[in-house]
Formats: C-alpha cells, sequence, structure tokens
C-alpha cells in the first residue's frame, strides 16, 4: 500500500466522538438559526407550508390514532392490575391521564412523525441534494433553507402537539373502553379521577415537550438530508441517521425538559 | 460611460477538498456578451470551476468578481439578489422531481416575477417549445429521456433571460440535429439579450463554432485561452492532442459562422438592465 496515513494514537482516536459530537450541536444549531432567519424573512410560501403540514399532520393521523388507542389499552390493563394488588383500581382514570399527557402522548407521537415524516424529509432532501436540486434553488435565487428546511421545521413544531392531542384523546378513550366495558370499572369514578388528579400543569408540560419535539425532530431529519452527502449509499445513511438521532433526540430532551418542569423532591 | 470591465474575473482561483486540489490557481476573464467555452478532459475541474462563478463553492482561495463585486463578499441576501442576474443549466438537469415538466420552467418566473399566470404560461410553453418539448410539459423529469430532460433544463435556465448564463456540457446526450439547436439557442440568447455565456462542452464543432474564446483547462490548471484560431494554433501538445482526439478537421474548426460584436451587445445588455455602480 503506498503512502497509507500514520496510524493516529490512541487517544485521539478515543475522542473522536467527542469532538464528532461537538460538530454536530454546531451543524444542528446553525441550521437551526439559519430557519429562524429565513422563516422571518418574506416571500412566505403558504401552499409549500400547507404540503408539509398534509405530509406531517394529515397523512399521520391513522398512524397516531392506531398507537393512541392501543397505548391507552394496554396501559389501564396493567395499571388496574397493578393498582388492584392494593385496592386502588379506582385510580385507574387518573394515573392514565396523567402518563399520557406527560410522557405517552409527546414522546411517542414524536417517534411516530421521526419514523414516518422524519425519515421521509431525509430521503427528499438527501436526494434532492445528491442529483443538484438544492443548488439549482440557489441559482433561481429560492434560499432552499426557507423554501425547504422552513416549512418541514414548520410542520413538525405545528403537527406534533396536535398529533399529540389526538393520541391523549384517543388513548384515554382506549382506557375507557377497557376500563368500563371490560374490567366493569364504574365509569363517573373513571371520569372524576381524571378530573381530580389532571392539573393544568399536566397538560402543559405535554404541549412544551410535543413543541419540543416535533421541533428537533424535524431540524434533525432536515439536517441529515440536507447536508446528505454520497449519492444513493449517502441518502440511505442519512435516513437512517435521521430517524436513530431524532429519537435519541426525543428521549434526551424528554428528561431534560421533565426534570425542569417537576418539581420533586 | 465607464472603461469596459469585464463581466467575470477570476484571480487565481484555488479549491481544495480535503487533501486534494482540483483547481490549481485559475485566472479566466470573461467580457460582457462574449460567449467563452471550456474544454478539458473529465475530472479536469470545469464543473467545480463554473460552480464557483455563482457561489455554489466557496473557493479555498483566491477572488471571483462579477460585475464588479467580489461574490464570496457577499451576504445571505446580497448573494441572493445578485443571483437573479445568472442562470445555470446543470450537467445532470437538476429538474425538480415533484414537479411537471412545465412546472420546472415556470418556477423561477413564479419565484422571481410578478407575472401573471398567463403570462408564465405563455412563456414558459414557448421556451419549451423552442427546445421541442412542449409535449413534454404535463409529464413529470422521471417520466422522460435524459435527453429531454436536459433540454428542459435549458429552458428552464433560459426562460429568466439571465445576464450570465453558464451551461454545463448542454449538448452531452443530445442527438446532432439537437445538439446545433441548442447552439443556436445560445447564440440568440445572446444576439438577443446581450447574455454572456459559459459553455462547458466536449462537443468540439459547437465549441468552436459559438466560442468568443476558448479556454482549455486541463488538471485545475488553464493551459490555453484565446479566440478559436488563436487556441487551433496554440503551440501546446496538450491541446493538440485534444484537438485532434475529437476527429474532426482543424479546417472545419477554423470556418465559423458569422457573428455579431460582442461590444455592441454589451451595450443591449448594459440598457437592459440599468444597476448603479
Ligand atoms: N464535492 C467534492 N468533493 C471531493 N472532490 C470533488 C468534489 N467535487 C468535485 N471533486 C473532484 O474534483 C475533480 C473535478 O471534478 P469536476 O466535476 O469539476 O470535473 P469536470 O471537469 O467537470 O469533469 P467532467 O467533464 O467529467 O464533467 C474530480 O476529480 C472530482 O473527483
Ligand atoms: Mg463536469
Amino acid at each position: 500500500m503506498p503512502d497509507e496515513p500514520p496510524p493516529r494514537p490512541a487517544w485521539a482516536r478515543a475522542l473522536d466522538p467527542a469532538r464528532a459530537f461537538v460538530e454536530e450541536v454546531g451543524t444542528l444549531g446553525d441550521l437551526a438559526l439559519k430557519t429562524f432567519v429565513w422563516a422571518l424573512r418574506p416571500p412566505y410560501r403558504f401552499n409549500v407550508m400547507v404540503a408539509q403540514l398534509e405530509f406531517v399532520g394529515v397523512q399521520s393521523v391513522f398512524l397516531v390514532g392506531l398507537v393512541g388507542l392501543f397505548t391507552g389499552m394496554v396501559f389501564a390493563v396493567q395499571t388496574i392490575y397493578g393498582f388492584r394488588r392494593f385496592g386502588a383500581e379506582n385510580m385507574v382514570g387518573g394515573v392514565v391521564s396523567l402518563t399520557l399527557s406527560r410522557e405517552m402522548a409527546p414522546v411517542l407521537t414524536a417517534i411516530m412523525v421521526a419514523a414516518r415524516a422524519g425519515s421521509g424529509m431525509a430521503a427528499e432532501l438527501g436526494n434532492m441534494r445528491a442529483s443538484e436540486q438544492i443548488d439549482a434553488l440557489e441559482t433561481m435565487a429560492v434560499n432552499p433553507v426557507q423554501y425547504l428546511v422552513v416549512p418541514r421545521v414548520f410542520a413538525g413544531l405545528v403537527m406534533v402537539p396536535v398529533l399529540s392531542l389526538l393520541f391523549f384523546l384517543v388513548g384515554l378513550g382506549g382506557a375507557w373502553i377497557v376500563g368500563v366495558y371490560g374490567l366493569s370499572l364504574d365509569p363517573g369514578i373513571f371520569a372524576d379521577r381524571i378530573r381530580t388528579m389532571l392539573e393544568p400543569g399536566d397538560l402543559t408540560q405535554g404541549l412544551v415537550k410535543s413543541l419540543v419535539f416535533g421541533f428537533s425532530v424535524a431540524l434533525i431529519a432536515c439536517r441529515h438530508g440536507f447536508y446528505a452527502s454520497g449519492g444513493a449509499v449517502g441518502v440511505g445513511q442519512a435516513t437512517t441517521r435521521a430517524v436513530v438521532w431524532s429519537v435519541v433526540g426525543v428521549f434526551v430532551l424528554d428528561y431534560a425538559i421533565t426534570s425542569i418542569l417537576t418539581p420533586v423532591g | 460611460m465607464a472603461t469596459e470591465e469585464p463581466h467575470v474575473k477570476v484571480e487565481k482561483l484555488v479549491k481544495v477538498y480535503g487533501d486534494r486540489t482540483v483547481l490549481h490557481g485559475v485566472d479566466v476573464t470573461i467580457d460582457r456578451a462574449d460567449t467563452l467555452v471550456f474544454i478539458g478532459g473529465s475530472g479536469a475541474g470545469k464543473s467545480t470551476l463554473v460552480r464557483h462563478l455563482i457561489a455554489l463553492e466557496r473557493p479555498t482561495s483566491g477572488r471571483i468578481v462579477v460585475d464588479g463585486v467580489d461574490i464570496a463578499s457577499l451576504n445571505d441576501v446580497e448573494l441572493n439578489k445578485a443571483r437573479r442576474r445568472f442562470g445555470m443549466v446543470f450537467q445532470k438537469y437538476a429538474l425538480f422531481d415533484s414537479m411537471t415538466n412545465f412546472d420546472n420552467v415556470a418556477f423561477p418566473l413564479r419565484e422571481q416575477t410578478k407575472l401573471s399566470e398567463r403570462d408564465i404560461r405563455e412563456r414558459a410553453m414557448a421556451k419549451l417549445k423552442d427546445l421541442g418539448v412542449e409535449h413534454a410539459a404535463k409529464l413529470t423529469p422521471a417520466q422522460i429521456s435524459g435527453g429531454m430532460a436536459k433540454r428542459v433544463g435549458i429552458a428552464r435556465a433560459l426562460v429568466m433571460e439571465p445576464e450570465l448564463l453558464i451551461y454545463d456540457e448542454p449538448t452531452s446526450g443530445l442527438d446532432p440535429v439537437t445538439s446545433r439547436t441548442v447552439d443556436d439557442l445560445i447564440e440568440e440568447m445572446r444576439e438577443k439579450f446581450g447574455v454572456t455565456s459559459v459553455v462547458i462542452t466536449h462537443d468540439m464543432v459547437s465549441a468552436f463554432d459559438i466560442a468568443d474564446q476558448i479556454a482549455m483547462l486541463i488538471r485545475g490548471r488553464v493551459v490555453a485561452q484565446g479566440t478559436p484560431a488563436e487556441v487551433l494554433a496554440v503551440d501546446n501538445e496538450d491541446v493538440q492532442k485534444f484537438i485532434r482526439a475529437s476527429g474532426v478537421e482543424a479546417s472545419r474548426l477554423a470556418t465559423r459562422r458569422p457573428r455579431k460584436d460582442s461590444r455592441a451587445l454589451a451595450a443591449v445588455a448594459r440598457a437592459r438592465a440599468p444597476r448603479g455602480g
């Protein structure tokens, strides 16, 4: 082999992931900043925006509803099973509504949107990069961040909260069906426990989370597609990374937001 | 009137990707309303060079001065504005595959002008017709052949009638008759609107037919630049080899169609786009 570069010392290679992480945060921050700035500048392309709202939101309704329904049903069964041990199965409505609003609805909705819409965004933008369509936009004096990234991030920001609300309501419905019809809980008590235990703060936390998740899932997906390189292989990798990192991001951010908004101890 | 300054001036342009130097200090000037043709082997850096002219790439070092302004010094918004005066035909078409061919050609008109939808329709269809692909208007880029896609790409770049048009291999993949049509269109843009054209081509007949200036790029260096006659006569082994290998008789290359003078056309261009400074 001619002129192999000399192997780098082990300590330098051990630091690579840390450096890559810092660079990645930098890239994301830079793209986020550009997205904000270009979102405010005219022109505002409403039809492009509507197309993305439709892609992220409307096309996810069925999927999110389905997952929400089953999550609520499973949760009801598990809670009743656990709480029956100390005779507290009447709490089930309250517990399920708390868990759904604070955690399950925003987190699972964001993951579903990452899997469905995020992968699609990364693949589409990656292909546009590979086939020079993004360059073509630039030469036609259309800023590609404004034309491509802004509507997608906006759609994530708007639609993940809406879908989370849907998830929450359908999930409660699922729990109701299992609790009241399957395990013959008293419907009045079920509803009363929701009313007494669920506080505005729970819904706020869910809303804050879903806003942050929606923004970050779409931003991470766009980042991987937008800066993809290396042809079809690169686009494939970009799609995988978009899903993996946006899901990881959701869990990390979930802990961060939870610890800020939840007074314990 | 100010003394004639070149439309585009590339000074000591160096581009490095990783540890590979693709452009080794390129100097080129292009006069207004001239047609500059780049020839040179595959991988010589021609596409990379022209991508710098419209700031799709940032130089590692060196300057690109367009209309007296160093384009590396422009911010996002200024650059966006400057690009309204540029157009580019991409080597691999770069059509938006989420739209029909018609919408592709209409796209720059919708984005950059306030024309009514009817005028846009008329203009875009006229351009598609010029290139003989009006029947593909309602299809998407994925549904047409490479040669047709190339022509739609050309239509999209020409429809705005920009001041500086860059063609990256506009005739590759086209049949000989269509290739001559494209040559005619490049010439027509110049005569009608005083457009400055930069053309990359491997087609020697076309190169010698449409060029005011020919520049030959080999491994990231300009080894010859001059009028077609000068380049034919230049005493450089690489250049002569390239011309011989094209298989076209030098005498054929030396006979050219009559052309209008660039200086007169430059006045047309300036009158069309009045601008301070
Ligand atoms: N983004 C990039 N990263 C790394 N290398 C690149 C990049 N773009 C171009 N190159 C390299 O630069 C060199 C010149 O490429 P370029 O596309 O400019 O050639 P070209 O003269 O247009 O060739 P062709 O006639 O085949 O189109 C090639 O060796 C290519 O590998
Ligand atoms: Mg090329």
